[in-house]
């Protein structure tokens, strides 16, 4: 039996994970694991900063469903993943990240580029692993891409010392898995699931509440399909965006912070909820006392321990999105055959009336480039086809409100974390796991300026990814509660004319245009769309534009600041 | 509220760092907390005395279970288990005070470990409220030092 080293064994592993596209970036302690993806058919794309590999995988994770695979060195390297790894995290996202670390003798001794990265990321991670001889990489390995991807997702983080990568191993060396505290639940308990569509078929104001498990579990289809026979109006989360169609009349949009007045309010007059694949984020609740006062709520997850966290819960059921809402959807079917169809055409106008009553609206008629209207003309021009990645404020609230999702796996943004700089390098992995998609990163000026080295990642690769750049030089959505809640005091938040984008992007190899004009907007998009390289377009927007409607923190979600100016319209 | 929670972990390293590193981050107090292998050495019990709410509790254990070095947790009822803390306690003593300190020890059916000029050493295993009361009893002598492994509970019965 031919022997191999650690590194080869690392790189025979993720091959048989089906690993397709590595995000990473070299030193020294992953030099021997470098040097062995040398000889490998496994793409690599090297970035320019580590953070910008985790995104990248995290990016190529959502838009795939498949487990996104990065690698950085020991130390700072490694710390340097720490904000990608912990944004995955919040969001459920699969992810694999593999760290150098210093030889096995080393390890507690402060040696140079020494950092305690399994200790570092543990509250971040699902479960990472410290790699202490070479015969336990095929086992970790193949542990770690089942963590990742089963049960909730999550990132899993291996460390693996520089000698573990040198050491020789037999190249048909196996181990069996062993996991004996890791058995999640797929399959809901179906008396819960029973005495859900009971409880359904029975209610008057009943609203389903889809989140990011809905997209993850491939639930977007059972969804669309128990909403047509139950015809329950849908509101998402941020992450379950795209989990219903959007242009559907049922459909609520999100809710929330800066949600619909729609939504909340449709939550907050509703008698039961059923959410999916949700976790009562604070930013769609507002004051919890205050949430859905006249709801009860049945939640599925599969994560037991969301269930009841945050909010009261009358029908827990445990379990996998997908295989849920199937055993829901045939039990309400069979309890409506049995006892009718019930009645809801009451509420359903008073939704209907609500959407009339409440919509999204911004100056339309106004002379100055909105965002939203940006906005709009991208939905417009993209015929809601592309993926949208969006940066962290301002920039990804217009984007979540003025662009109609319809499809699951089309919106990428960082929702728990709320990450600035994750929308660059997430559109790059993107990109590259649909290469047959157009991707935008809906940006703001603030947050790509955190992760602006990347788009030399993207030229020097072709990742030919479309940036609509919301600039109005101010980090807009501080600034936003600096106006709002301490008097315009703009401590520290205006950024006015710090770059010129346009050379900045040209530098780097990409086009740039600039639109300073309305009329100049949707030209500049369908051009961006047709150029066959990085384009950034530099939209200067009205620079003091709000996002609205708003609840103020700590308020109930029923209460909503509308834009002033817009009062009366 | 006090609870014992009993859980099963692998025998691995890191684990218990991982274990004490939730209970931090999530907000949650340990009040005492013992660990060692189980009858399968690659199975370790950590037995965790925690002050929490009913609500908290059940958190709790939902959170352990997403650790998947975690295999089985128990909530221990605290009316039907066996529960002992073992103790040393060092407490001064000459040749006037030390016969009544003798005499408290073998009321409570401690043992005397170590004796030394000034001192004496005591061993005492049962449960919270039979270790307080001894050493409310030692403290006049003047305790110098207090030693204790953190609770360890069984429940009662067939029941595992």
């Amino acid at each position: 039996m031919g022997k191999i080293t650690g590194a080869q064994m690392i790189i025979k592993c993720l091959k048989e994970e089906g690993v397709e596209v590595i995000f990473g970036y070299p030193g020294g302690k992953v030099i021997p694991l470098y040097d062995a993806l040398f000889d490998s058919d496994i793409r690599h794309i090297l970035v320019r900063h580590e953070q910008g590999a985790a995104h990248a995988a995290d990016g190529y994770a959502r838009v795939t469903g498949k487990t996104g695979v990065c690698i950085a060195t020991s130390g700072p390297g490694a710390t340097n993943l720490v904000t990608g790894i912990a944004n995955a995290h919040m969001d459920s996202i699969p992810m694999v990240a593999i760290t150098g670390q210093v030889g096995t003798a080393q390890i507690g001794t402060d040696a140079f580029q020494e950092a305690d990265i399994t200790g570092i990321a543990a509250p971040i991670t699902k479960h990472n692993y410290l790699i202490k001889d070479v015969k336990d990489l095929p086992r970790v390995i193949k542990e770690a891409f089942i963590i990742a991807s089963t049960g909730r997702p999550g990132p899993v983080l291996i460390d693996i010392p520089v000698d573990i990568t040198t050491d020789l191993i037999d190249e048909n060396f196996k181990a069996d898995i062993s996991l004996p505290g890791y058995k999640p639940t797929i399959k809901g308990n179906l008396k819960q699931v029973k005495q859900a569509a009971k409880k359904i078929a029975e209610s008057k104001k009943p609203v389903i509440f889809a989140g990011g498990g809905v997209i993850s579990s491939g639930a977007s289809d059972i969804l669309r399909k128990f909403v047509k026979v139950a015809k329950i109006p849908v509101i998402t989360s941020l992450l379950g965006m795209g989990s219903y169609p959007e242009n559907n009349e049922l459909s609520l949009s999100m809710a929330g912070m800066h949600g619909t007045k729609y939504a909340n309010l449709a939550f907050t007059e509703a008698d039961l909820i059923i959410a999916v694949g949700v976790r009562f984020d604070d930013r769609v609740t507002g004051k919890l006392s205050e949430f859905a006062p006249g709801a009860d709520v049945i939640h599925m997850d599969i994560d037991p321990a969301e269930i009841g966290k945050n909010v009261k819960v009358l029908i827990p059921v445990v379990g996998d999105a997908k295989i849920v809402l199937t055993d829901l959807k045939s039990e309400y079917e069979k309890y409506i055959e049995k006892k009718g169809i019930p009645n809801r055409e009451q509420w359903l106008s008073r939704i209907k009336k609500l959407k009339e009553d409440y919509p999204l609206k911004y100056d339309r008629n106004s002379n100055k480039v909105k965002p939203a209207y940006v906005v709009e003309k991208i939905y417009e021009l993209t015929k809601g086809d592309a993926i949208i990645c969006t940066e962290v404020g301002q920039n990804q609230m217009w984007a979540a409100q003025y662009y109609k999702f319809t499809k699951p796996r089309t919106l990428v943004s960082s929702g728990g974390l709320g990450t600035m700089g994750f929308g660059l390098p997430a559109a790059i992995g993107a990109k590259i796991g649909r290469p047959d998609k157009t991707v935008i990163d809906i940006a703001g000026d603030g947050s790509i300026q955190m992760v602006s080295q990347e788009l030399s990642t993207a030229v020097t690769n072709k990742i030919n990814i479309k940036i609509m750049l919301l600039n109005n030089g101010y980090l807009g959505m501080v600034r936003q509660w600096q106006q709002i809640f301490f008097k315009g005091r703009y401590s520290h938040t205006c950024i006015y004319n710090c770059v010129d984008f346009v050379k900045l992007v040209e530098a780097y190899g990409g086009v740039g245009l600039r639109v300073k004009k309305k009329e100049e907007v949707e030209n500049a998009i369908k051009k961006a769309l047709e150029i066959d390289n990085l384009v950034l377009v530099d939209f200067w927007i009205d620079r003091e534009e709000n996002v609205y409607p708003m609840v103020a923190p700590g308020s109930p979600i029923s209460e909503m600041l509308e834009s002033e100016m817009l009062e009366g319209v | 509220m006090n609870h014992i929670i009993s859980v099963l972990v692998e025998n691995k390293a890191g684990v218990l760092a991982k274990i004490s590193g939730l209970f931090s981050r999530r907000g949650f107090n340990i009040e005492s907390l013992a660990v060692g292998p189980t009858d399968d050495e690659k199975i370790s019990r950590i037995t965790l005395a925690v002050n929490a709410e009913e609500h908290s509790i059940e958190q709790i254990i939902k959170q352990l279970y997403k650790l998947i070095n975690v295999i089985k947790i128990q909530e221990l009822d605290p009316s039907n288990i066996v529960e002992r803390e073992l103790v040393l306690i060092k407490v001064g003593a000459d040749s006037k005070t030390r016969p009544e300190i003798l005499e408290i020890v073998s009321v409570f059916r401690a043992n005397i470990v170590d004796v030394a000029k000034k001192t004496i050493m005591i061993e005492i295993t049962g449960n919270s409220s039979k270790v307080k009361a001894l050493e409310d009893l030692l403290r006049p002598f003047g305790i110098l030092e207090l030693v204790r492994t953190g609770k360890i509970a069984c429940s009662r019965g067939s029941k595992s």
